[in-house]
């Protein structure tokens, strides 16, 4: 069963696969995203993000969600060299880059805790994939063709309890910035995938070697438990040495 | 003794260059380098300049991977005679350049124009360390797939910025 909502600016979609799959899951899972929202959403001007820009609040006023979120960017910061930072180039605070992974992370765990074992949670492109889908098969996700607006597939994985997540610039303008260099408009690289343990991990680590340009897809070769699959302008994939086991299924 | 042994390090030193080199030939993001027989992979890649007939692009199924770098998206096999100077890239233990030559409209030989060799055990350590990571032209596979992980987008920018590079490549 598959239900989705657009919130955060994107669609949230919430499949379990599991027989006992309840109605108040999907509005417990649906309603933890719209509270993340509400706090986290630079587009809200009442949210608590917007407060912390406009020097309303403190770093000591913030929210234990807000403090640990703020953490995490700070330890991810650390983890890539630099090249994760929630510090935009006009010196405010945006949590989006860490927000949508921890998040559905989150809104997992909220299913585990539940006892639901085949789920997916997915967040505009990014995605946490738990135990088998709806043919009761391993996960079979597409890389999305970065060169198309359409959903066209380039690269098929097959998954059973990890996370997905894409990085790339939207049309709707840059997302991802280059901390170290203002003027690098990344424009190498057109979609950046990595797989790892949890969404969290996968998205965070996908969106700092996404800012690396080039040398992003052997950041995450570096990583241990870690595949990525990037695509240049040009068309042209390249994979870490690992990512091929993702893309045969297995029994 | 020592002198067999210098020159067995002598030796050996020298393969590992030579694979080194090889390997990077086959895997250095050179931006000039196409090679015209291989164009075809690269025509199965989606056209994005227009997008509502895009969707009648002939949708090849899965292209095996390549190890060598496909080339860019040009319709044309053709390239200016010349050399081209590809972009320095950062290979963590070094820079990396190459250089080709075009005659008769083909890529006739790559150069090294800088690769790491500051010390002289470099590029044994590079041709382990430095991961070598394989390419393949992406092709668009049938979507029979539970969901799909992308960023939806491209831009404006991306799409001013390829026809540029592909302006450049084009006779």
């Amino acid at each position: 069963m598959k239900q989705v909502q657009i919130i955060m600016g994107t669609p949230v979609i919430i499949e379990i696969n599991d027989q006992e799959a309840r109605e108040e899951l999907f509005k417990e899972v649906f309603d933890y995203f719209k509270y993340v929202d509400q706090k986290f959403s630079t587009y809200k001007k009442d949210s608590e993000i917007t407060a912390i820009n406009d020097k309303k609040i403190t770093k000591e006023e913030m929210s234990a969600d807000m403090k640990l979120v703020f953490e995490l960017s700070e330890e991810t910061k650390k983890l890539t060299n630099g090249y994760f930072d929630i510090v935009t180039p006009n010196g405010s605070y945006d949590t989006s880059g860490l927000v949508k992974g921890w998040s559905i992370f989150n809104a997992s765990k909220i299913l585990k805790n539940r006892g639901v074992k085949n789920f997916s949670v997915e967040a505009g492109g990014d995605i946490q994939i738990s135990g088998k889908n709806n043919k009761n098969e391993q996960w079979c996700v597409g890389i999305q063709n970065p060169f198309n607006k359409k959903r066209e597939v380039v690269k098929k994985v097959y998954l059973d309890d990890n996370g997905i997540a894409t990085s790339g610039n939207y049309v709707r303008g840059r997302h991802i910035y280059n901390p170290k260099d203002k003027n690098d408009y990344l424009e190498e690289i057109a979609s950046l995938t990595v797989i790892g343990p949890n969404i969290f991990e996968a998205d965070r680590f996908a969106t700092a070697a996404f800012a690396m340009g080039k040398n992003g897809i052997y950041f995450i070769e570096n990583l241990l438990g870690f595949e990525g699959y990037s695509i240049d302008k040009n068309g042209i994939a390249t994979m870490t040495k690992g990512f091929d086991k993702y893309t045969k299924k297995h029994a | 003794m020592k002198k067999v042994f210098l020159s067995l390090t002598l030796f050996f030193s020298f393969a590992a260059y030579v694979l080194y080199v090889r390997i990077l030939g086959a895997s250095a993001p050179v931006v000039l380098t196409p090679e015209p027989n291989k164009t075809k992979t690269a025509l199965s890649l989606p056209k994005y300049n227009t997008s509502t007939s895009s969707s009648k692009t002939k949708s090849t199924t899965s292209t095996p991977p390549v190890s060598t770098p496909p080339p860019p998206v040009v319709n044309t096999g053709k390239y200016k005679n010349g050399s081209y100077t590809g972009t320095v890239v950062d290979a963590y233990y070094g820079n990396v350049q190459v250089m080709t030559i075009i005659s008769g409209g083909k890529v006739t030989d790559v150069q090294f124009l800088d690769y790491p060799q500051s010390r002289q055990t470099s590029i044994r350590i590079n041709s382990r360390a430095m991961p070598y990571l394989t390419s393949e032209a992406i092709a668009l596979q049938d979507s029979n797939v539970d969901t799909v992980s992308g960023a939806s987008f491209t831009s404006a920018a991306f799409r001013e910025s390829l026809s540029s590079a592909l302006a450049q490549a084009r006779i």
